[in-house]
């Protein structure tokens, strides 16, 4: 598979891309002179320039539009802040470790031999590769209580009168929302954990099979500790985009019933186009900082001290 | 293998049944993971399939299915939909662009910091892996501002802006990854031949990083076609707006057309997805990959 070949290429490089080794030669090596020192200046300012424009003075500003201490206790006292900070935590502890457990099995599954297996990983990695949109719209109309392909087909199949999922309860709807999270993102997932199982050379297999390690000693002693920093960070990086992630919430719940079941990322919006509250959107969408920043700086230092093949 | 050693000759039917029992039980998983995937999937199919008042029955299979809502899309032949050309152009027109400049701007900046070694290269390095873990619908509002005082509301320039400051960080984290396996003494050689920067960057340097190239490019359009949340704040008039856009704008109706919107949502949908099985080798070359974003 050309993904176990690009996992392999990838972790053959041991200089992890953002700390460049004192050992890497340059063809300019002797320091950029003249002419080369303005073309490497001429080759980073694009980038510079995009970085200033578009992600610099954005957080500046939106740091700017946050100051006011006002503003968090205005959000600390209202109920819909709260429920909304309540679901951003059931979101991330559940739906993250799911998922990411579940790829963790998922992969293991997916190392079995047989065509059935192959053609079955195609078909399971469909919900990465539709975008985003018509599923959870779709899922949406799934769930809809009265003419949703689910309640009809429980009524249809087993005489049973399904609940309206997304209408009549908090939990129905933020469950409903998690898994539609898990469907659309456990596979790509699932896809990262599988090239790094196959990664891991078969005679460390085929010597724990010697030792008697089969079955679940097997994946304990041998495939868990080396893929454990793999996983870190998969977990580490999945954490931050699921705290970003807008459409799943947006899409399947919209926030309902009863602006019950909004996220961090979704709040924020909401308030600062529908409310037309842009600063409390802002204060809403860094109140999550406390947890970003350790998050951040953790992933940035794993990212350079391992080759985790990302 | 160990099983069948310890048991001998006896335990031999007794171990070729459990293959059996584990290859059903696989097979029964297998069936459950089927349902669980192509559920929501079915379910736009099916609506797409259904003719306007059969959306509210409640059928687990379309009675009459016909393809009446794609060329009701197809023709444009629904008040929502009058646009619905112009608007598959302009995601077309972004994807497009963003994939020019994410690789552009990511190339030249990963050939300043990797081959070239530009001093305090490591903090542009830095500030793109930083700018990939932020969330971007975190930075969302103060950036539809800032598109407001920079003149390019109801712009597809800003969100072309936006899909490249998104996609640039990740082109420069696998540019660089990639970049190593390049040998620098390629570089040393044509410049001893008294090739400047420039020359060596589009006659060595791109050539060889053609896979690194199709990889980003691949995962740049696909970011820039299904994202959401930034054409939705930046993109306002139905003639600006793109597909999924418009997509969302169904559901602002009190009854939505559900079977011309699933034949929306499944035109819009193809392209990504026979772009994602084409290069899906390829994709996962980084293997951070992405779509992660969005």
């Amino acid at each position: 598979m050309a993904d176990v070949q690009a996992l392999r290429t990838a972790e053959s490089f041991s200089l992890p891309a953002a700390a460049p080794a004192a050992k890497r030669r340059s063809a300019w090596r002797l320091g950029l002179q003249g002419s080369e020192f303005t073309w490497a200046i001429a080759f980073i300012i694009p980038y510079a320039g995009l970085f200033l424009a578009f992600v610099a003075y954005p957080v500046l500003y939106g740091l700017w539009l946050g100051r006011d201490p006002a503003l968090y206790f205005e959000l600390m006292s209202e109920p819909i802040y709260q429920r909304t900070v309540v679901n951003t935590i059931l979101y991330l502890g559940i739906g993250v470790n799911l998922k990411m457990f579940g790829a963790l099995m998922m992969s293991g599954f997916f190392m079995r031999r047989g065509w059935w297996v192959k053609g079955l990983l195609l078909i399971y990695v469909l919900p990465w590769a539709v975008p985003a949109l018509p599923s959870f719209i779709s899922i949406h109309w799934m769930l809809n209580g009265q003419w949703g392909l689910i309640n009809n087909a429980l009524y249809n199949f087993f005489g049973i009168d399904g609940p309206g999922w997304l209408e009549t309860s908090r939990w129905l709807s933020l469950g409903s929302v998690i898994a539609s999270h898990i469907w659309k993102w456990m596979p790509f997932w699932t896809v990262i954990l599988l090239a790094g199982r196959m990664a891991i050379p078969q005679e460390l297999y085929e010597a724990a099979d010697m030792d008697g390690a089969t079955g679940l000693k097997r994946f304990t002693y041998v495939s868990f500790p080396l893929l454990a920093n793999l996983y870190l960070v998969c977990t580490l990086l999945s954490t931050l985009f699921t705290l970003g992630d807008f459409n799943s919430v947006y899409f399947v719940s919209g926030g309902g019933p009863a602006l019950s079941t909004h996220v961090l990322a979704t709040l924020g919006i909401r308030d600062a186009f529908e409310v037309a509250r842009p600063d409390l959107g802002v204060a809403v969408v860094m109140s999550a900082l406390p947890l970003m920043i350790p998050l951040v700086i953790l992933l940035m230092r794993k990212l350079h001290t391992t080759e985790v093949s990302l | 293998v160990t099983l069948a050693l310890t048991e001998g000759g006896a335990g031999r039917p007794n171990y070729r049944n459990r293959r059996r029992w584990q290859e059903a039980a696989a097979l029964s998983f297998a069936v459950i993971v089927l349902i669980w995937t192509l559920t929501p999937i079915y379910n736009i199919i099916a609506v797409a399939l259904e003719a306007h008042g059969d959306v509210f029955t409640n059928d687990v299979f379309p009675s009459k299915p016909s393809l009446e809502s794609f060329w009701i899309v197809i023709t444009q032949g629904y008040w929502y939909l009058e646009y619905f050309w112009r608007q598959f152009e302009n995601s077309v027109y972004i994807g497009v662009a963003t994939v020019f400049f994410t690789i552009g701007i990511g190339s030249l900046a990963s050939f300043a910091i990797g081959r070239m070694r530009i001093r305090y290269g490591w903090m542009v390095s830095n500030a793109a892996l930083l700018t990939y873990v932020i969330p971007a619908s975190f930075l969302a509002i103060p950036f539809y501002r800032i598109m407001g005082f920079y003149g390019l509301s109801n712009n597809l320039w800003s969100v072309i802006a936006a899909e490249v400051t998104f996609a640039t960080p990740y082109a420069i984290f696998i540019f660089q990854q990639y970049g190593v396996s390049i040998p620098i003494e390629l570089d040393e050689a044509a410049r001893i031949d008294g090739a400047s920067p420039i020359q060596v960057y589009f006659k060595i340097y791109l050539p060889l990083m053609a896979p690194a190239l199709v990889a980003v490019g691949t995962y740049a359009l696909l970011l820039a076609w299904n994202e959401y949340l930034y054409q939705f704040l930046l993109l306002s008039s139905k003639k600006s707006m793109t597909v999924p856009v418009a997509l969302a704008q169904f559901l602002n109706s009190d009854e939505a057309p559900w079977n011309y919107m699933m034949a929306t949502a499944i035109i819009y949908a193809l392209p990504p997805v026979a772009i994602y099985y084409a290069f899906r080798g390829r994709m996962t070359a980084g293997l951070t990959t992405g779509g992660v974003k969005g």
